[in-house]
């Protein structure tokens, strides 16, 4: 890498803030490629093959088509709000790559910064405010019950999220995303399966798809805060979603499976973070083609009665290991933390009944 | 006392199994264009082949047509016979009951295989004796004609693309 573009500042951000918006939109579009052809052999069909060999233009197609529609903003809605929804939502999920290490020599790309996973955690859920704008100055009241469904689950399942992130820091003593990615020998994924499993949920909600979709709910709620969205207001959601959902594949991959790190990682460092993104990727997809949507007040429940708890029980059992082996997990403990996951899973799933809450109205 | 797995999870699991499963079954969908499956053996649609050289020009068709679709035009031949000037069907106004082929006499009128008849114009769908009649290209379908039936390719079944065995 060029020294000059590294110590000069501007040139520094100049340079990499081009990388990471096209990283993020040809990663985006590669992800919605791999999502619409992934869903063909999970569904007995194909998924798109018509648009150039193997369909590998539709998202362009798709781009085109968005982009020549026509942008409607309705009669009463707040114009200045409708306008701008679509705008923060997009944003934080640039900002999350700032600290997103892809090589392990330069560190995070735009700022190395020592509180990295901290960033991503606030960041993160910047979007909502975003959203709730969009679900707000629609001017629909379908729309605003999904804004306040997002608003809900959001900040319900950032909890989780983020206690499942502190056992992380807890285990490699480290609060920057470099130093999470080579803090222990181990992937955190083998020596805190449990962890791993609550970030994946608590995620899966944060990136609003999986079966936690409910903001959308086509069935009920056509489609969500973005009801009254078309043209390019609409793919700028389209592409926060995926983007959003690229940006927590990448901060899973630095995290659990120690990203950039690999063999030859001094060269290929970039193509393992790429290749463990896609695969916490393709597991999102085969788990959004499985379960069916939850109802909201499953999704409470499961939220705050099911993965809180377990957080919190993942929390002190990483801490008690911590302290026994002082600071430095020994290799071993992931046989055990693999079978105290499935007795913890197995045992809390016993007091869990998903959806206990019932609304009773007085006739 | 068995352990009962009903509410730790296993649902996700099997769901999962599930879904991994369809990966590695066949494909289901046909990518029509290019890939035809064969129709049913008796096929009832908008297309006809009429037989001019077993037509005698009786009528009967036209006759045991519900909405009077069929125009046939016939005039006195030498030798005591009909010749059919003008046969005619208004497909627009079909409802593919199949009258017209059960009551003709001398097995002249068939149902046709194709089903690739939209057409952009109303007028285009009342088919004159070039669209009707038998040729190697347009061969009559089973419907009431044993005999043709089982010449024809078997009808392709989604069950047997998908790999599995149909139930008798």
């Amino acid at each position: 890498m060029n020294s000059w573009i590294l110590d000069n500042f501007w040139a520094h951000f100049a340079v990499f803030t081009i990388v990471i918006l096209a990283f993020v939109i040809i990663g985006v579009m590669a992800f919605i490629y791999v999502e619409r052809r992934g869903f063909g052999p999970f569904q007995l069909r194909r998924g798109p093959n018509r648009a150039g060999p193997f369909g590998i233009l539709q998202p362009i197609a798709d781009a085109i088509k968005v982009l020549l529609k026509e942008d409607v903003v309705p009669d009463r809605a707040d114009k200045v709000l409708h306008t701008l929804g679509p705008v923060i939502v997009f944003l934080p999920v640039l900002l999350i790559f700032a600290v997103i290490p892809f090589h392990g020599q330069i560190g995070g790309l735009i700022a190395n910064l020592n509180v990295g996973i901290v960033y991503v955690a606030a960041i993160s859920s910047l979007g909502v405010v975003g959203v709730f704008m969009a679900g707000w100055g629609s001017e629909n009241k379908y729309s605003l019950i999904a804004a306040m469904r997002v608003v809900g689950a959001m900040i319900s399942y950032e909890i989780p999220l983020v206690l499942s992130l502190v056992a992380v820091v807890l285990a490699t003593g480290s609060l920057s995303m470099n130093g999470i990615a080579t803090g222990h020998p181990l992937p955190m994924i083998l020596l805190m399966p449990l962890g791993f499993l609550i970030f994946l949920a608590a995620s899966m909600a944060e990136i609003n798809r999986g079966p936690f979709d409910l903001l959308e709910a086509d069935s009920e709620l056509v489609a969500g805060f973005h009801i009254e969205y078309s043209g390019m207001k609409f793919a700028m959601f389209y592409l926060a979603e995926y983007g959003h959902a690229l940006a927590m594949s990448a901060v899973a991959a630095t995290v659990f499976m120690k990203g950039w790190v690999g063999p030859w990682d001094a060269y290929l460092g970039w193509f393992w973070f790429i290749l463990k993104t896609l695969m916490i990727f393709v597991l999102l997809v085969w788990l959004r083609v499985t379960f069916p949507r939850m109802r909201i007040d499953q999704m409470m429940s499961f939220a705050w009665k099911f993965l809180l708890p377990m957080a919190l029980i993942n929390l002190l059992v990483v801490g008690i290991q911590v302290v026994a082996f002082g600071g430095d997990i020994p290799w071993w403990m992931m046989f055990i933390n693999f079978g105290l996951a499935g007795v913890l899973i197995l045992g809390w799933s016993k007091f869990f009944r998903p959806g206990g809450a019932r609304v009773e109205y007085q006739v | 006392m068995s352990i009962k797995f009903e509410r730790y999870g296993k649902g996700l699991a099997k769901g999962m199994v599930i879904t991994l499963k369809h990966v590695l079954r066949p494909r289901i969908t046909t990518q029509y264009p290019e890939e035809r499956l064969n129709i049913s053996r008796r096929f009832r649609g908008s297309d006809f082949v009429w037989d001019k050289d077993r037509c005698t020009g009786c009528a009967t068709c036209a006759k045991s047509c519900l909405q009077g679709n069929i125009t046939v035009v016939t005039s006195a031949g030498k030798e005591n016979n009909y010749v059919v000037e003008e046969f005619e069907i208004d497909v627009g106004r079909c409802i593919s009951c199949g009258l017209c082929v059960e009551a003709c006499p001398y097995t002249a009128l068939h149902f046709g295989l194709s089903y690739e008849k939209g057409t952009y114009r109303r007028g285009d769908l009342i088919l004159g004796r070039d669209k009707l009649e038998l040729t190697p290209a347009s061969q009559p379908s089973g419907y009431d004609r044993p005999e043709f039936e089982v010449r024809l390719p078997k009808q392709t079944m989604l069950l047997d693309r998908a790999g599995r065995k149909r139930q008798k």
